[in-house]
């Protein structure tokens, strides 16, 4: 006999099993309707491959999870899907959930099946798809995805059969190991196949099923040698012994570190249902589309298990078992110490419904109010994970989080132990789960606020940046112009000023620097503009004429006109050379200079016209210099008269006018200037 | 049928706040009828008495607070208070005594904190130290046992008893000094076995002490049988004992004038077993874990010792107790148990962030 | 050397005069000591107040948002001026600041106890950019004359961007519980009479 070791705490309430194994497992007739949730599993809720209308076969694939091999569901039963909408379904928040309605054709047609004789033929990763695929989950209550549960990376010393089922009525794994134990050794194959063949197979299982371990002992001992061993390990009765860390402890005298999963000790636990389904979906080749189901409860007046189709109504199921309405005081999924309390039957099975017990009053503890705590201290003798409820039932009464997490609320596991002994009637796993659900938000809550502070500083720092790029620009701006400024007045000077020129030119061309890309787009740009202002002087010119105004009116439209279409001519140009000779730019002098990137290009470009200016400015006597100014000058004041008069905006007349003055008393000064030298000379 | 949103479980264990507290009054009536045996009907009036004044209080109290009285009254706790209260007090004391030592156990210890659970010190030992401390001259007037009475003076009847408890009649006729009393006053300067063999109240005891011997097991009695009820652990019984008797015997000198007083003497006479087996069981003020009580009994066990023996009160297990009651947090705070998957026992006071 | 102390061994009050000068200089070097050696730097009472406040930068407040109320509050500005944080941050702080809590301060808006998410009628939205700009945490997605949305998971409904749109089509909208988000709610402690006031974090021992 394999040695067991003992946890601590634990509760030995009355077990209740002997009114659901009188008879064998049981088949119910096909339903009507089967409505099959899409959030059976752990994790994310499945999407389904099936439209309103659709026909489907038996163990044809409905709906996938999202993700790295994302558990399938399966139809239970050939017919149409009628709708996918949310209905109830088990949860104690009565919330409901997206279900895909079967409604079914009675045929019962299956799909066709693939099923695989040999596995070790097949590759693990290749049988953890079809796994997935098939819709194997963990049937022992939390539907964990089995493909996932049995990929994993690090080596595995012990398979864990967990074949407990510690809570009270429940007969569900008993009774499957009492028919169909060859078939669960077979899944155990598999699974020891899938995990590397790890050095030990062991069934764990309580003493009170003593038909179940016969029947086991004989299907060992039908074993063939070649395969690899597989152990018993019975231990006496006490709830919760079927929990993972405490069968860990009891089989292996190991804890498992609060926090850490079984893998990390190299164990991997499974449910004799999911290692029977495994076989089933493996060398059957039928997906998940039922389960065993165990029916008790005095206001039943039939307590059995059955296999039922997953989908199928909850009321069906109490049907076929006789419910008495009027006896029932509460219905309840799962066991008497962790199962939901259900508020109604109209709800599908789901692939973890493992019991449903239709309690009367003498079954189930009337509802008492709640007295003080008066901290006997009988919760932590019972508490299988050496908590201290009492200390966890203060803090979580006044809500203090950090206490809590001191005192291991985490470490929890929601046996109910601890409220099912006190004596003052304290809810204390309502207080836990309350409790955890609180810290679970607060941390959702606080890692969205830190989320939202980095956005917000983020922000914070991109308008700062903004505004010193536009600060940094209008500096480069202001030093270029005052730069140039320096350089024109030291014209005198032929090295300093052809250096500053050169410096001023750089400057300039450093502050208009454009990629090849932006001055396409400003050319782009360019002629756009020129072209609507050309479009619109055509048609104010064709209005005039058609009007039939004097020439003084149509002379400056016209005039317009003709300069819209001058700038763009220029402007497609410019568009063309660049087109044309990319590294170029749009030059007015040819360029010797090898052109490594555009900005030296223009650099150098910028210096050879300035160069160009200076030289023709040295070319020139002070005399003509003047007189050179004063005609450019004189131009430019026509201009602006020009302007003046063809202006009728009062605002535009009155900025006109000031320009026009400012241009006037240059004139004047060089007039002067030049009067002065003409003098001189 | 009705469907409510119900957590689990949906079971529950038999046991009940009220059916634990009618258990600690059944296991006291070995004790209550011993002493009433030894020392007539004083012990039943002060119940009496206690008890009615504790319900009525605790109803006035709750009806001030403005909720059910009968939800709080039916958990049986005033009522417990009251009987240990009734027994540590001297019988045939006097009754407003009784009156005042049990109004401030309820008032002021018990629901001024918020009621059962709430309170960090036991009641009953509040009581008791409150008239100890007021009203020492009846506190220390206790009774003869009935073996050394004069046979034909007997016990005080019910009437004659009535006529004292209500001040108009006189105790002198029973009265006589409990053994610890005698024992730390009367030594002088005598050998042990000398003041043993010149005292009847020894001289003709068992082991220690006429009378206060049989009152103390019978305590036991009635305390193994909580024990074996699973009312509580065995923890804190054991240590209060085994503390105390390892100080007597540590310090025992072999019976000079000097003496502290003989292991059995120690254990078996005063309030010793009432107080191991009913005074620090009392979850509500005592340590949390079951490490915790080791500690808490222990500690209680070494302060008996040194009160009766170097402090000026012959018994000291009310002010033993109620010391450990104030060292009970700071207990709790390092008697955590080391949880499942954690390498070691965390303190009460580390927080996780820290 | 002989004359100072023959002075204080003589006069017992100078003797006492020195001893005391002597410890306050002693005592203050070590004080000075231990301020430079140990200065912390920055002022980390207002990371620690930030952390508490829920960062949906609404201006609820009265303050640019939450970092700056951050700063008040350790200046001495009262602590229950944030309904997005509601009673709970209220607590919270009082707890970090060891000053009582008080109640929210209705001036500046109600606690909900429902979670809003800004969404944008698409149909409506002229792509004005100016929602974007209002946002504190850049949750709306979307350039000029191009369609704006928010990002749902990043909205924390501070409903700053319902005031500047031109065309008023945001809405605010309450963010439902789901199966995943649903838990347990605490029980109802026995024999609380509607006086009493429920126990919240920081105010039970």
């Amino acid at each position: 006999m394999r040695k067991v070791w003992e946890t601590p705490g634990g509760i030995h309430p009355a077990e209740n099993k002997a009114q659901s194994v009188t008879r064998p497992i049981g088949y119910l007739p096909l339903p009507e309707r089967l409505w099959v949730a899409l959030n059976q599993h752990a994790g994310p809720a499945a999407k389904p491959l099936v439209a309103v209308g659709d026909d489907v076969l038996k163990g044809q694939i409905i709906a996938r999870s999202e993700g790295d091999r994302g558990t399938a569901l399966h139809a239970p039963s050939s017919g149409r899907v009628v709708a996918i909408a949310p209905r109830a379904i088990a949860h104690p928040s009565g919330l409901p959930a997206e279900c895909i309605e079967i409604l079914c054709d009675g045929r019962d047609q299956w799909i066709d099946l693939y099923p695989i004789e040999n596995y070790r033929n097949t590759e693990p990763s290749a049988l953890l798809d079809l796994l997935a695929e098939r819709g194997v989950a963990g049937l022992g209550g939390a539907g964990f995805p089995t493909a996932i549960k049995l990929a994993t990376d690090r080596p595995t010393e012990l398979l864990l059969v967990n074949a407990t089922e510690c809570e009270p009525y429940i007969t569900a794994d008993d009774s499957l190991l009492r028919e169909r134990a060859d078939q669960l050794l077979q899944g155990i194959d598999i699974a020891s196949y899938l995990l590397g063949d790890p050095a030990e197979r062991i069934i764990g299982i309580e003493d009170n099923k003593p038909e179940a371990i016969a029947a086991l002992r004989a299907a060992l001992a039908a074993r063939s040698d070649q395969l690899p061993a597989v152990e018993l390990a019975i231990f006496p009765t006490k709830y919760p012994s079927g929990g993972e860390k405490q069968l860990i402890q009891i089989v292996t005298g190991q804890e498992l570190p609060s926090g850490a999963l079984p893998a990390q000790l190299g164990i991997v636990c499974q449910n004799v249902g999911t290692l029977y389904a495994l076989k089933r979906a493996v060398v059957d080749g039928e997906p998940l589309i039922s389960r065993i189901t165990t029916v008790t409860g005095k206001a039943c007046t039939i307590n059995g298990n059955y296999e039922t189709l997953i989908g199928t109504p909850l009321t069906d199921l109490l049907t076929h078992s006789q419910l008495d309405p009027n006896r029932l005081e509460r219905l309840i999924m799962g066991g008497p110490m962790m199962g939901i309390a259900l508020p109604d039957s109209d709800l599908p099975i789901v692939k973890t419904s493992n019991c449903f017990i239709a309690a009367d009053n003498t079954e189930v503890a009337p509802e008492q109010p709640a007295q003080p705590c008066i901290r006997c201290g009988l919760c932590a003798e019972a508490c299988p994970a050496t908590l201290l409820p009492q200390q966890l039932f203060w803090h979580a009464q006044s809500q203090q989080h950090d206490k809590l997490e001191a005192h291991n609320l985490f470490d929890c596991i929601e046996c109910g132990a601890c409220s099912y002994v006190c004596p003052s009637n304290i809810p204390l796993v309502q207080y836990f789960r309350a409790g955890k659900g609180e810290i679970r938000q607060q941390r959702a809550e606080k890692a969205k606020s830190d989320f939202a502070r980095e956005r917000f500083e983020f922000r914070q720092q991109r308008l700062e940046q903004q505004e010193r790029d536009k600060q940094a620009k209008r500096e480069a701006r202001k030093l270029a112009a005052q730069q140039a400024k320096e350089a024109q007045s030291e014209a005198s000077a032929p090295a300093d000023s052809a250096a500053a020129l050169i410096a001023a030119a750089q400057v300039r061309a450093a502050a208009r620097t454009a990629s090849p890309e932006q001055q396409r787009e400003k050319l782009t740009r360019a002629i756009a503009s020129s072209e609507a202002r050309l479009q619109r002087a055509n048609e104010k010119v064709t209005e005039a004429q058609q009007s039939g105004c004097d020439d003084a009116t149509l002379q400056p439209l016209l005039a317009a006109q003709a300069s819209a279409q001058q700038k763009l001519t220029q402007a497609e140009a410019k568009l063309a050379e660049l087109s044309a000779d990319p590294g170029k730019g749009p030059s007015p002098a040819p360029t010797q200079a090898d052109s490594q990137s555009p900005e030296i290009d223009a650099a150098s470009r910028a210096i050879a016209k300035a160069r160009a200016t200076a030289a023709a400015r040295e070319a020139l006597s002070p005399v003509e210099k003047i007189a050179a100014d004063l005609a450019a000058l004189n131009k430019r004041v026509e201009k602006l008269r020009d302007k003046l008069a063809a202006c009728e905006e009062a605002e535009q007349r009155e900025l006109l006018a000031s320009s026009l003055a400012k241009l006037e008393a240059k004139q004047a000064s060089l007039q002067e200037q030049q009067r002065a030298l003409n003098n001189g000379i | 049928m009705v469907f409510k949103p119900v957590t689990s479980p949906h079971r529950h264990a038999a046991l009940s706040t009220a059916k634990v507290m009618q258990w600690v009054v059944a296991a006291l009536i070995p004790g209550i009828a011993v002493l009433t045996w030894q020392f007539g009907w004083g012990t039943l009036i002060n119940i009496v008495i206690a008890t009615a004044t504790a319900l009525i209080c605790e109803a006035a109290i709750v009806a001030l607070r403005r909720r059910s009285v009968r939800f709080y009254l039916q958990d049986f706790s005033a009522v417990v208070t009251a009987f240990l209260l009734a027994v540590a007090l001297p019988p045939l004391a006097p009754w407003w005594l009784v009156v005042v030592a049990s109004a401030s156990a309820i008032v002021v210890a018990k629901q001024s904190y918020g009621g059962l659970g709430y309170n960090p010190f036991n009641p009953a030992m509040v009581g008791y130290v409150v008239v100890l401390i007021s009203f020492p001259l009846e506190m220390s007037s206790w009774l003869t046992p009935v073996a050394l009475l004069p046979t034909e003076l007997g016990h005080a009847g019910v009437v004659e008893a009535l006529a004292v408890v209500t001040g108009s009649g006189g105790i002198d006729a029973w009265s006589g000094a409990t053994p610890l009393d005698l024992f730390k006053h009367g030594l002088n300067g005598q050998l042990v076995s000398d003041f043993y063999a010149n005292t009847t109240l020894f001289s003709q005891a068992a082991f220690a002490g006429v009378g206060w011997e049989w009152v103390n097991l019978a305590f036991l009695a009635g305390g193994a049988v909580l024990l074996a009820k699973g009312i509580f652990t065995w923890h804190a019984p054991l240590a209060m004992l085994s503390s105390l008797a390892v100080m007597a015997i540590v310090f025992w000198d072999g019976g000079s004038s000097n003496s502290g007083g003989s292991v059995w003497l120690h254990l078996f006479s005063g309030a010793t077993m009432l107080g191991a087996f009913f005074i620090i069981t009392d979850p509500v003020s005592s340590a949390v874990s079951v490490r915790g009580r080791l500690i808490f009994g222990a500690l209680i066990g070494v302060l008996i010792y040194l009160i009766r023996v170097w402090g000026n009160y012959p018994d000291g297990v009310a002010f033993a107790v109620l010391l450990g009651n104030f060292a009970a947090p700071f207990i709790d705070n390092y008697t955590l148990p080391r949880s499942y998957g954690h390498q070691r026992a965390k303190r009460a006071t580390e927080l996780p962030n820290e | 050397m002989q004359a100072p102390f023959e002075l204080v061994a003589a006069n017992p009050i100078v003797a006492a005069i020195c001893a005391m000068v002597g410890l306050a200089l002693l005592f203050g070097a070590l004080l000075g000591f231990a301020a430079e050696r140990f200065r912390v730097q920055g002022d980390p009472i207002v990371e620690q107040i930030d952390a508490l406040l829920p960062q949906t930068q609404c201006g609820q407040c009265g303050h640019p948002g939450c970092r700056p109320y951050a700063e008040s509050i350790a200046a001495g500005e009262a602590i229950n001026k944030c309904p997005p944080g509601g009673q709970a941050t209220i607590n919270a702080l009082a707890a970090l600041l060891d000053v009582p809590a008080p109640e929210l301060d209705d001036e500046h808006g109600e606690e909900s106890e429902v979670k809003k998410v800004a969404f944008i009628r698409e149909a409506e939205c002229i792509g004005c950019t100016k929602c974007i700009q209002a946002c504190p945490v850049d949750a709306i997605l979307g350039s000029a004359k191009l369609m704006h949305t928010v990002i749902a998971a990043e909205c924390t409904g501070c409903d700053l961007c319902v005031e500047p749109c031109p065309v008023d089509c945001i809405d605010m909208i309450p963010v439902e519980g789901d199966l995943k988000s649903w838990h347990w709610q605490l029980p109802q402690r026995p024999g609380l009479i509607a006086s009493d006031r429920q126990p919240h974090s920081g105010e039970a021992a």
